[in-house]
């Protein structure tokens, strides 16, 4: 039977811990207030470019420029896994590279090209031992000390200039949507080529107006794909960081409930043995004075 | 005059959201008044200086890099890369901009980056044109 010594040891450390899951509970549940109200600040330039799009798409005829009507091609296929570079989170990272996964072996089996860009250190580290060969590059560091329109358009940066060097006919972003900080949703999202917008006001948000293009619709839809891009893109960061935190959240919570359990039990065992000893000492003593 | 509803957003947040009598608008091929019952127009922004009118004064300006403007009749929707409140974007904060794009330019070590330098320091050169001319009316 443990000493009482190595008991009282074992509590002490296990509360230090829970101090810790504590405190992080704290910071993240701070972090992920932050991040929401960030994504609600980011969503009127989202929607304004949204309607600014359905416009264009409904007067714009013709092919358009490559980031809409995409290379002609889906041989080649660029999956972006926006994970995050920390860990400590749950099952944050892993669910988006259990997706990744699934996408890449379906890809395969259906015999296309796949490359992975990953966004995230956690990523790149559980698909390197899979699928090392076909990561074309990593970027980490992103969203410190939070997300930032830069950060959108550093990635955008390199994923235009894979496209633009005909490195890849299709370009998948699998991040986690936040719905609340108890769930968050997996999710695939094609962004070259560009999916129209849903007409989600219809043609009432515009009034059945036809509108008047400065300079001509092509030259203004050449301007605002790259930046919807990068709207895109932002907003898979954002999303990913409420993701995150909250992930980190809740596993943090666990964590701290179950250093209480531990703490509860070994404390019983602790008090019984305790207990044992006494009873022990008694009995000794009790039948040492019956023998004289 | 009849206001209508004008609004400034950044990809970040929005700047502005109020009724507004009219906004003069630096548009790609020149500048442009909006008053309420405009005729729906998309345009592309140029580097410049957006002035926003009460009555016949004006109430607020912004220095403004790039975007679109999305005008109908009843309301008008500035999407601009960046928007600096025109009393923040001094002549000072304007030159250390062109200053830090001219070293970006002479640091690029690829094509892309000399690119994406020689666009910003065109910019910056553009709106320090442009608040020169604001700051002297």
């Amino acid at each position: 039977m443990p000493s009482l010594k190595t008991y009282r040891l074992r509590i002490r450390s296990v509360q230090s811990t829970q101090k810790i899951t504590k405190a992080m509970k704290m910071v993240a549940a701070a972090k992920l207030r932050r991040a929401q109200e960030q994504a609600m600040a980011a969503r009127p330039y989202a929607e304004a470019m949204d309607k600014v799009l359905a416009a264009l798409g409904q007067s714009f005829k013709g092919a358009g420029p490559r980031l809409l009507a995409g290379t002609g091609s889906d041989q080649v296929q660029l999956l972006i896994v926006a994970t995050a570079d920390r860990g400590l989170c749950g099952a944050f990272n892993s669910s988006i590279v259990r997706e990744a996964r699934r996408v890449i072996r379906a890809l395969m089996a259906e015999g296309k090209t796949v490359k992975i860009l990953c966004v995230g250190r956690k990523g790149r580290d559980q698909l390197r031992r899979d699928f090392g060969s076909m990561i074309v590059d990593t970027i980490t560091d992103l969203g410190r000390p939070r997300v930032s329109y830069a950060d959108a358009l550093k990635v955008t940066a390199r994923v235009t200039q894979l496209f633009d060097a005909g490195e890849f006919d299709v370009a998948t972003v699998i991040y986690n949507r936040f719905r609340s900080a108890i769930s968050q949703i997996v999710t695939a999202q094609q962004l070259i080529p560009a999916q129209p917008p849903e007409g989600d006001g219809g043609p009432a948000t515009t009034g059945g107006a036809i509108y008047e293009f400065e300079p001509d619709e092509g030259a203004i839809l050449a301007d605002l794909l790259p930046r919807n891009l990068t709207v895109q893109i932002f907003r898979v960061l954002l999303e990913n960081a409420a993701s995150f935190y909250g992930s980190q959240m809740t596993a943090m919570d666990n964590a701290s409930r179950n250093a209480g359990d531990v703490i509860k039990k070994l404390t019983l065992q602790m008090n019984r043995s305790r207990q044992a000893t006494i009873t022990k000492e008694l009995i000794e003593i009790i039948s040492g004075a019956e023998a004289v | 005059m009849a206001k209508f509803s004008f609004r400034l957003v950044m990809p970040e947040r929005e700047l502005l959201a109020i009724e507004a009598d009219m906004v003069v608008v630096p548009g790609s091929e020149g500048d442009f008044g909006v008053l309420q019952g405009h005729a729906p127009l998309i345009s592309t922004i140029r580097p410049g200086v957006l002035e926003v009118y009460q009555g016949n004064k004006v109430d607020q300006r912004f220095v403004i890099v790039g975007g679109f403007a999305e005008v109908t009749p009843e309301r008008c929707t500035v999407l601009a890369d960046e928007a600096i409140p025109f009393e923040e974007a001094t002549a000072e904060v304007l030159a250390q901009r062109e200053r830090t794009a001219e070293e970006d330019l002479v640091d690029a070590a690829s094509e892309a980056e000399r690119a994406a330098a020689t666009k910003d320091l065109a910019i910056a050169k553009e709106l320090r044109r442009a608040q020169a001319y604001y700051a002297s009316r």
